[in-house]
């Protein structure tokens, strides 16, 4: 057994525990990231995120996740098929509430990940979701803090919380996911056992 | 507010979130677009915005402002766009109920793809119902199209 050289190191630590302010997190940021991480995948899988988040070429549609009518694809850079761009339907607004519950959404750049980034989200572990996002050939070469970037401020993702008239929105609150998210970045971004665990290593 | 369709500028006094449908059939009388279903899911409305198609029943019309709105009158002066050529070549028509809206989306598409196979005109025209049923026609008459516009 390995033998710790200083005893006041190790005193120091067991104090550290023992006298923690009553209210205040004991968890490492390695347990709080991972703990965060549960957080993050109730998000990227709530149908407003995961619906376009797909393995496939069809988008899917509405909070039961069905599959996009008028048999409407991916297309060859995530922006619908050649004459049926996915702005023919949808504009960079949500349609005025007087248009009625079954129009087509909207937010700017209106789109599916293209092909060669799908970064699907739906039908995943958590553990090969964590993996997935945090790979750059599958999540459009986005690094940590590009990541957070877009789901701080990204319109289209910020359009989950507010998809206007008959659909839910997602049922986490976005500044919450959001202080997830970096509580999982600050603990090293780490990801949870049982998946490929072998991401490709971020920048 | 001021819209330019068809190359020509208007200026209609509409409330903002009028759809751009409302304002081409019952402010400036081109009736040639159709009302299918008012929600996007037919196709019938359809018209180019800056050459790409859009749904006009769903478009508020202060959203196009300063772009360019083509409907089936002005695709061409004579009606004799190489769609509409190829349409009447193949007699695709039957009620005519839909076919503005299918013409017009299949300008857009041969545009974007100008040689499409089958399943690229059925990817781009699934959206444009047709209660008749001439999608067989339809389809030979993006091919025909195709053909005229290549010379």
């Amino acid at each position: 057994m390995k033998r710790i050289g200083n005893p006041w190191v190790l005193a120091g630590m067991l104090a550290g525990i023992v006298l923690l302010p009553k209210g205040v997190d004991s968890q490492t940021p390695r347990t709080a990231a991972l703990a965060a991480f549960d957080t993050i995948q109730t998000v990227l899988q709530h149908p407003r995120c995961q619906n376009c988040h797909i393995p496939g070429n069809a988008p899917l549609q509405l909070d039961a996740g069905l599959v996009h009518t008028q048999n409407v694809q991916r297309g060859p850079a995530g922006k619908g098929a050649p004459g049926l761009p996915c702005s023919t339907c949808h504009g960079v607004t949500n349609p005025p509430a007087s248009y009625g519950p079954n129009t087509p959404p909207g937010a700017p750049n209106w789109s599916l990940p293209s092909p060669e980034h799908k970064m699907v989200f739906i039908g995943l572990s958590k553990a090969d979701l964590c993996a997935t996002i945090k790979d750059p050939k599958r999540n459009g070469n986005r690094n940590l803090a590009a990541l957070l970037e877009h789901v701080s401020h990204d319109k289209l993702v910020l359009w989950g919380w507010d998809p206007g008239v008959g659909r839910a929105p997602v049922s986490v609150p976005h500044d919450a996911f959001v202080a997830s998210f970096k509580t999982w970045m600050a603990g090293g971004a780490p990801c949870p056992a049982g998946g490929e665990a072998k991401s490709a290593r971020l920048r | 507010m001021k819209l330019s369709v068809n190359g020509k500028e208007h200026d209609v006094s509409v409330s903002d979130d009028m759809p751009l449908l409302w304002v081409l059939r019952d402010v400036l009388g081109l009736t040639g677009t159709k009302f299918g279903c008012g929600m996007a899911q037919c196709g019938a409305c359809t018209v180019l915005v800056d050459g790409q198609p859009v749904r006009s029943c769903v478009r508020p019309a202060a959203a196009v402002e300063g772009r360019a709105v083509t409907t089936i009158e002005g695709l061409s002066l004579q009606g004799d766009h190489p769609v509409q050529r190829a349409w009447a070549e193949v007699d695709v028509v039957q009620c005519g109920y839909c076919q503005s809206g299918q013409i017009l989306a299949a300008a857009a598409l041969l545009q974007a793809k100008p040689k499409p196979s089958d399943a690229d005109v059925d990817a781009a025209l699934s959206g444009n119902l047709c209660r008749c049923g001439t999608y067989q026609r339809i389809r030979s008459a993006v091919h025909r199209a195709a053909e005229l516009m290549e010379g």
